[in-house]
């Protein structure tokens, strides 16, 4: 009984929309003048075909020099930074005081470190080849510590930075004259960890 | 005239210079003294010995460099010991001819049986004086050689009641490595690897174990290493930070070495014997305490401090108390001084100061308190004694390349203990090595 009713309604469905189709004929494009060749016809639409096809690939290739411009900025950005951080202070001989020039380079490292937390730093300190191998240990330790010192004084937790010494052990210039030796007496900031991502300070 | 007199003594100028150098190099070798005159080192030769060249090469050279002696050298003409028949027995030597070469000592060795005997002539009494056998290992296998450096020591204490240092080794530091060398040059040997960066080496009284920092980018445990098994131990303590100089106490058991931190260098002891009792010897508070060395008696440790701002060299009890000045200095005016080393006799203590910024070789005279330059030509650095007290071992740049050199302090006579890769801080061990044979 049900059933019956049920198809009843399906077959009434079916002849309403046949009766519609009818009546409702699809339109009919415009008649135009026949066109002079199919030839003609086929390389417009193809011309047209590829007009859009160049215009999505320059939007595309404008959107990925933007996006490449923006990462090479970043990198640069990111690579500035990070060199301000691995800048070298240097010292005069037997000395572990900072030079007042390398201040500024040293208040730059301080707003980075201010600026991005994670950011953790080895200080390594150097001296030149002359005075004891041995004492020249405690004196690198002596460079490394003063910078650490003045990087916390700018407000660097203590903890983000390590500090060790090479003593006269790793020098940047072989030589043995005095351009070689003002080279060699130096700190080094190597990154130990959150360098991958760097926010400017503000 | 004036004028020829200026340029004569601006020509003169450098040799004057020179000759102000106490350290004057002596012809390697053996000189031929002319006569013996009161007062002066006695003469000694060794006779020849046919079928002993190598054994009579190494006792010459030994000899010589103990600069104890005049060696004399014996003619060619004289091929073998020239027997005399007055005690008619048969170590008497025919002393008459051996007297005319100009010699207080004659030196015999001579096969017996499987071993050599060496025996000592009076030239001038006209006897033997003394007589000893040992066994040596064939020339070229280990051992050979250090068991001839032990005859020569024995003939040096025979005649002078003390020791040579012929059979004595040294430690340095070359290209990353701990090497060990006997005291005439020979038998260099690398005893670390390439993996570790040692720095400041350093004997234990015995010569079985070695102590060193092993630098590792910036910090580095103190390691003692025992020499016939290899075994490496981690000094109490030094697991972290930067911990340098270490050496042993005489008894064998404590360890004194610097530790770096941020608040400054510091000197600790510690027990290796029962890997305990770390103890902190200086308080520093930003000053650089480093380079401890103790007196032989064991009871005080020379170091070096920055206290008054330049390093200099001070002195306290082992437990850290009475620290003072031990070497004088001029306060603005006399350079940084480092590396000093007490003597095996207790009396002296040697280190290195800046003039006109190159490091010399000063004595400390621990009795008087007063302060001698022993260098002057080149950089001369890192001074060690030999236990006999009398020879250092230093680092010199005066041929050039910084290598390791050897000063009589009494004659100032000077020779060059490594001839090729660059070496530096130089440790000379308290005795001959203790496995060695020697003569009965």
């Amino acid at each position: 009984m049900r059933t019956t009713h049920a198809r009843m309604t399906f077959v009434a469905a079916l002849a309403l929309a046949a009766a519609c189709g009818k009546k409702a004929p699809p339109e009919q494009p415009t008649p135009q003048p026949a066109p002079t060749t199919t030839a003609d016809d086929a390389a417009a639409r193809a011309r047209a075909r590829q007009d859009s096809i160049d215009a999505a690939n320059r939007a595309k290739a404008d959107a990925e020099a933007r996006a490449r411009a923006a990462a090479e900025e970043a990198a640069r950005h990111l690579a500035s930074l990070r060199e301000t951080i691995g800048a070298m202070i240097h010292f005069d001989f037997d000395k572990s005081d900072i030079h007042p020039e390398d201040e500024a380079l040293l208040d730059q490292k301080a707003a980075i470190l201010n600026a991005n937390p994670a950011l953790r730093l080895r200080i390594g300190g150097h001296c030149d080849e002359r005075g004891s191998d041995e004492y020249n240990m405690a004196l690198g330790n002596r460079r490394a510590a003063a910078a650490k010192r003045y990087l916390v004084n700018k407000g660097v937790g203590a903890d983000r930075l390590d500090v060790v010494s090479f003593g006269e052990e790793r020098p940047l210039d072989p030589g043995h004259d005095e351009t070689a030796w003002a080279k060699n007496r130096r700190d080094e900031f190597e990154i130990l960890a959150g360098g991958d991502n760097l926010v400017a300070p503000r | 005239m004036r004028c020829s007199a200026i340029v004569l003594g601006l020509l003169l100028l450098p040799l004057v210079a020179r000759a102000q150098d106490t350290t004057r190099a002596i012809d390697r070798g053996v000189r031929v003294g002319i006569t013996y005159t009161p007062g002066m080192r006695p003469s000694i030769m060794v006779l020849p010995a046919p079928a002993l060249d190598s054994v009579r090469a190494i006792i010459l050279r030994d000899l010589d460099y103990s600069d104890r002696f005049d060696v004399i050298g014996v003619p060619n003409t004289v091929a073998s010991p020239a027997r005399g028949g007055q005690q008619g027995a048969t170590t008497a030597l025919n002393y008459a001819l051996y007297r005319t070469f100009g010699a207080n000592y004659g030196v015999e060795i001579a096969p017996s049986g499987r071993e050599i005997v060496v025996r000592l002539h009076d030239l001038n009494l006209g006897a033997m004086k003394q007589e000893a056998h040992a066994a040596i290992p064939d020339p070229g296998t280990p051992g050979f050689r250090m068991a001839v450096h032990q005859m020569s020591d024995q003939i040096v204490r025979w005649v002078t009641g003390t020791s040579g240092v012929a059979a004595t080794q040294l430690l340095y530091i070359s290209n990353k490595r701990v090497y060990r060398i006997d005291s005439d040059g020979e038998n260099a040997v690398a005893i670390t690897g390439e993996t570790e960066e040692p720095l400041s080496p350093a004997w234990s009284p015995d010569g079985r174990r070695i102590a060193y920092t092993q630098f590792t980018a910036g910090k580095g445990p103190i390691v003692v290493l025992t020499l016939a098994t290899g075994q490496r131990t981690i000094v109490p303590s030094t697991g972290k930070d930067l911990n340098i100089t270490p050496v042993f106490a005489p008894d064998g058991r404590t360890l004194a070495f610097a530790r770096v931190t941020e608040e400054g260098t510091d000197i600790y002891s510690a027990d290796i014997a029962d890997a305990c009792c770390v103890q902190r010897l200086t308080v520093g508070r930003f000053a650089d305490n480093l380079s401890p060395t103790y007196s032989p008696d064991g009871r005080r440790i020379a170091f070096v401090s920055t206290r008054a701002g330049l390093p200099q060299i001070y002195v306290m009890a082992t437990d850290g108390t009475d620290q003072e000045l031990f070497a004088p200095f001029d306060y603005g005016v006399t350079g940084s001084s480092n590396a000093p080393d007490w003597s095996p006799d207790g009396t002296s203590v040697v280190f290195h100061r800046e003039v006109s910024r190159s490091p010399q070789l000063f004595i400390l005279d621990v009795a008087s308190g007063r302060v001698r330059q022993l260098t002057s030509t080149g950089r001369n650095e890192d001074a060690t004694w030999a236990p006999d007290g009398r020879h250092l071992a230093f680092v010199s740049d005066r041929s050039g390349r910084r290598l390791l050199w050897v000063i009589d302090v009494e004659t100032g006579r000077i020779r060059q203990l490594t001839t090729s890769a660059a070496a530096r801080l130089p440790a000379w061990s308290r005795g001959s090595p203790g496995s060695m044979p020697g003569p009965r």
